[in-house]
């Protein structure tokens, strides 16, 4: 997409920076209070977009699992890093500052377009967006907080040398009962605390919490407490702009390139997603997957949807058009060769004549290795496409079990697909309740941990802490972990 | 207290809403201007008719079109509740994404069934002149609360007909308030928090360390309070059951175990003599660390008695429906009148006039010059819900006012 230029290409947001006076973003941080006005490829707005949705997403996973904060803190980090969205402090002058910043000011633009179409969405791109600019706001340094706070008008006034004496013992008071840390303290610190002045509808919550002195409707915010300021700005001006957005979008309809992205993206969210799985072979070490070994990866290293496609296929010797496309793509990118492929299906449809598998599925099955028709190169479904698209009918065996069983036939699947890797009846609470909740994806990476207990902790996910977002990721982790023990075990042989 | 008061009949009603309700100083209240605007038009009605019928989202352009309504559906009673984003009525017609509650007043309910607990003249629905005093006392607080820590000045209080009162605030600021900042307010009020199983319902504090000061700034007025109504009228450690009560909400040692002690043996002895004498002078004897520990547990008894109750709920969120101004409490017949605060002390819930009294009273007097065939905007002024109305008027006199100084500042003002 190429934006017109509206204005000269400066965009600064301060008035006061000694530093890195060159820097068209001076600041880490951002409000986003302008959108980017240089031009932007489609590619860029795209792939700046798709980076910034996996951390979120990640985010979202982590308020979905009660992760503490200072784990959510830590996930979200890695996530950056691993997604280019690392934002260098304004002292790293071999960073390139302004390309990180800018990455970051594009990929929150482009979601903004795809968020604002629902108060749904809104409301969970703003929690999402809010925690991100949280971490990053607690990891900055006190000199780019200082020269960030200077940059948006925040509007806070200090109060006044007669005004704390007024208020001496009020103030005192208020620190003293709210805070859990400078117990005995509570008046020697006010005397050198600096207190700003704002409305307190900016800080709702130091009101709830009554953590503030409230005088004709200003609080008085200790500077310790300020940080309540900024994010809660930073959630007004963020709620604010995403309806104007949502009031201006219908004209950006016109242009028929962004629409399908910006579906795609919204999509990705709500199934807590998008992914790389899709089109590369990843078998745990490289090496071919044969037909005759797939029984063997299914009971150790199956996520449940894959599980279920092929315990039905075992039993019905048989699976129906949707159940044969999600996991035959599947399969080819676990490794299956395409004559591995033909093999496995072959023997697995073991009622059918050859003369009818030759003619209604060999067709098909190298169709989806891209060898007939169009010859597309098919990629696996990914979680959020089992989730979405092509809900399964009555007799269809395909989707998602966490979202498409009823709850009772969920349980008893899950104890008869995992009770050999260690999941018990007493798992089950928990994880019914996230799929109550919606959050199907927590609840596999819920069951993976469970199953790989030996190496995986609580909150670790598939790795790293991050979540299942397709059932190729789960099984090669899965693979990848039993190699790992694998080596380890002939270790101890050895020593 | 209603036992024989003749329920209200649909006549009455009908005959109350066609002569007597002041639709013109309900529609400036809410419009806060003389012509109509989005603050009346935008607004939700509700409708409550015999047989539990439920009407919501009706809207109107002015007073007239609520009042002949009104006097249509003849209503047991009505409530208000936000200024939405389209016209309520039109509800089905437009998206759902536009139809939001936008505007609203800041309202509070406080209700007698919720100080159960600490009163023993009533329970449940009745109230009486004693504990009445407790509303009035909600009243003094939260009212200073407000203006002076919030910086409201708009308030309207209201009989609620029965057994409370509702506060509504009309400041364009908490016109305004987002629900999560309604939801801040709130939890700034409340003090006091938990079911029947928890014992000890306040905790605004960590241990030892003094009240906030927002609370510290009712505590004398409070302890006066807990003297004249807990230990006074309520006698509330009067039986075993009030002084256990008491006893499970201080520190348990040899304090407690004392009072115990010697109330078990002379338990005659009244709620004041068991509090200032037996409490209060253990209580003066003690060292420094048990000293601290007992003067927060006294002061967190003192509010767990007094502070006001609220019903959070209702203050929440935006789209909250509460009863309007001026209808009939439909068992007592009552008028829910607005009320002075600063003459809430000597307000009397049995003087509130009665629909059946004030129609007897419009029947007395000889029909104004204009006849009584036309309109009957101003009958009220001839009965004793006259000086409820002006209380209403004085308070739109100054809606008004603030609305013409804002557009002084600021000539352009879309709200
Ligand atoms: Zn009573």
């Amino acid at each position: 997409m190429r934006q017109k230029p509206k204005a000269s290409g400066s965009f600064t947001n301060a008035g006061s920076v000694e530093q890195h006076s060159n820097l068209k973003y001076p600041t880490r941080l951002n409000f986003y209070d302008r959108p980017p006005i240089e031009d932007i490829t489609l590619e860029e707005f795209e792939t700046c977009a798709l980076d910034r949705l996996r951390v979120l997403a990640e985010i979202e996973s982590s308020f979905a699992r009660n992760r503490p904060w200072d784990e959510l803190k830590k996930v979200t980090s890695t996530q950056c890093e691993n997604h280019g969205l690392k934002l260098h402090a304004s002292t790293a002058y071999t960073e390139d500052l302004d390309g990180q910043r800018r990455r970051d000011h594009v990929g929150h633009f482009v979601l903004r377009l795809a968020f604002c179409r629902s108060e749904e969405l809104r409301r969970r791109f703003v929690k999402a967006e809010l925690t991100l600019f949280r971490v990053r706001y607690e990891e900055d340094g006190i000199v780019d907080k200082d020269v960030f706070h200077r940059s948006s008008k925040f509007d806070w006034e200090e109060a006044s040398d007669e005004e704390l004496a007024q208020y001496k013992s009020q103030l005192a008071a208020a620190a003293a009962s709210s805070s859990h840390t400078h117990a005995t303290s509570s008046t020697s610190h006010t005397a050198e605390e600096t207190y700003y002045k704002v409305r307190w509808t900016r800080v709702p919550d130091l009101v709830e919490k009554r953590k503030v002195f409230l005088k004709h409707g200003m609080a008085f915010v200790p500077r310790r407490e300020i940080s309540s300021i900024v994010l809660q700005e930073f959630q007004t001006r963020l709620e604010k702009a995403l309806e104007m957005t949502a009031k201006a979008l219908p004209r950006l309809d016109e242009d028929t390139r962004i629409i399908p992205i910006l579906d795609n993206l919204s999509q990705g969210f709500l199934a807590g997603v998008s992914s790389e799985w899709g089109n590369t072979t990843s078998s745990g070490d490289g090496s071919e997957v044969t037909a005759d070994m797939v029984d063997d990866i299914a009971r150790k290293h199956y996520p449940a949807c894959m599980r279920n496609l092929h315990d039905c296929l075992r039993r019905d010797r048989h699976l129906k058009h949707f159940g044969r496309l999600q996991y035959g793509l599947f399969l080819k990118v676990l490794g299956l060769s395409i004559d591995e492929a033909i093999l496995f299906w072959r023997k697995s449809f073991s009622n059918i004549q050859d003369d009818k598998f030759n003619k209604e599925y060999r067709y098909n099955i190298r169709h989806s290795f891209g060898l007939e028709g169009k010859r597309a190169n098919y990629a696996a479904k990914s979680c959020q496409q089992i989730l979405l698209a092509d809900q399964p009918g009555t007799s269809d065996n395909h989707g998602c079990p966490y979202r498409h069983f009823a709850p009772e036939n969920l349980q008893t699947a899950l104890l008869s697909m995992y009770s050999s890797q260690g999941l018990t009846s007493a798992d089950l609470p928990e994880i019914m309740h996230t799929v109550k909740n919606g959050h199907y994806h927590v609840a596999c990476t819920r069951v993976f941990e469970i199953t790989h207990s030996r190496q995986v902790s609580k909150g670790e996910g598939i790795g790293g802490g991050e979540s299942v977002t397709h059932p190729n990721q789960y099984v090669t982790k899965s693979r990848e972990l039993e190699v790992k023990a694998q080596v380890k075990d002939e270790d101890i042989v050895m020593g | 207290m209603s036992g024989n008061t003749p329920s209200v009949t649909p006549e009455v009603m009908l005959a109350f809403y066609r002569r007597l309700y002041p639709f013109k100083s309900i529609f400036s209240w809410l419009n806060h201007e003389h012509t109509p605007t989005r603050l009346f038009t935008h607004r939700e009605f509700a409708f409550t008719l015999p047989g539990d019928v439920y009407l919501r989202y009706n809207s109107f352009n002015n007073a007239d079109e609520l009042k002949k309504q009104v006097c249509n559906l003849n209503p047991t009673r009505f409530e208000i509740g936000p200024v939405y984003s389209a016209r309520p009525k039109d509800k089905k017609t437009v998206r759902p994404a536009a139809f939001s509650p936008q505007l609203r007043e800041l309202v509070f309910d406080i209700d007698m069934t919720d100080y159960d607990p600490v009163r023993t003249c009533c329970s449940g629905a009745d109230i009486c002149r004693l504990c009445w005093k407790f509303i009035a006392a909600a009243v003094h607080v939260l009212d200073k609360s407000i203006r002076d820590q919030f910086g409201y000045q708009r308030l309207l209080w209201v009989y609620s007909g029965r057994r409370g009162i509702h506060l509504w605030i009309s400041d364009k600021e908490a016109m305004e308030l987002t629900d999560e900042q309604r939801k801040a307010l709130v939890g700034w009020m409340t003090v006091i928090q938990g079911g029947k199983e928890m014992h000890k319902k306040v905790n605004v504090r960590q241990g030892t360390k003094p009240l906030p000061p927002s609370i510290q700034s009712s505590m004398r007025f409070l302890g006066e309070v807990f003297t004249n109504l807990t230990l006074g009228t309520q006698k509330c450690f009067q039986k075993r059951e009030g002084w256990e009560e008491l006893l499970r909400l201080l520190p348990s040692g040899a304090t407690t175990s004392a009072l115990r002690t010697q109330w078990d043996e002379g338990p005659q002895r009244t709620s004041a003599e068991k509090w200032n004498t037996d409490l209060g002078e253990r209580y003066a004897a003690l060292g420094p660390p048990e000293h601290d520990i007992m003067k927060a547990a006294i002061e967190d008894i003192i509010l767990q008695y007094t502070y006001p109750r609220l019903d959070a709920e209702v203050s929440k969120h935006r789209n909250h429906l509460l009863k309007a101004p001026f209808c009939v409490h439909p068992k007592t017949g009552r008028v829910c009148v607005p009320v002075d605060p600063s003459s809430i002390d000597s307000f009397d819930p049995e003087k509130v006039p009665k629909v059946m009294d004030l129609l007897d009273e419009l029947d007395m007097v000889p029909p104004t010059a204009a006849g009584e065939t036309g309109e009957h905007h101003s009958d009220w002024e001839r009965t004793s819900l006259k000086p409820y109305v002006d209380i209403l008027d004085k308070h739109v006199l100054s809606l008004m006012e603030d609305v013409r100084q804002r557009k002084k500042q600021e000539p352009n003002m879309n709200w």
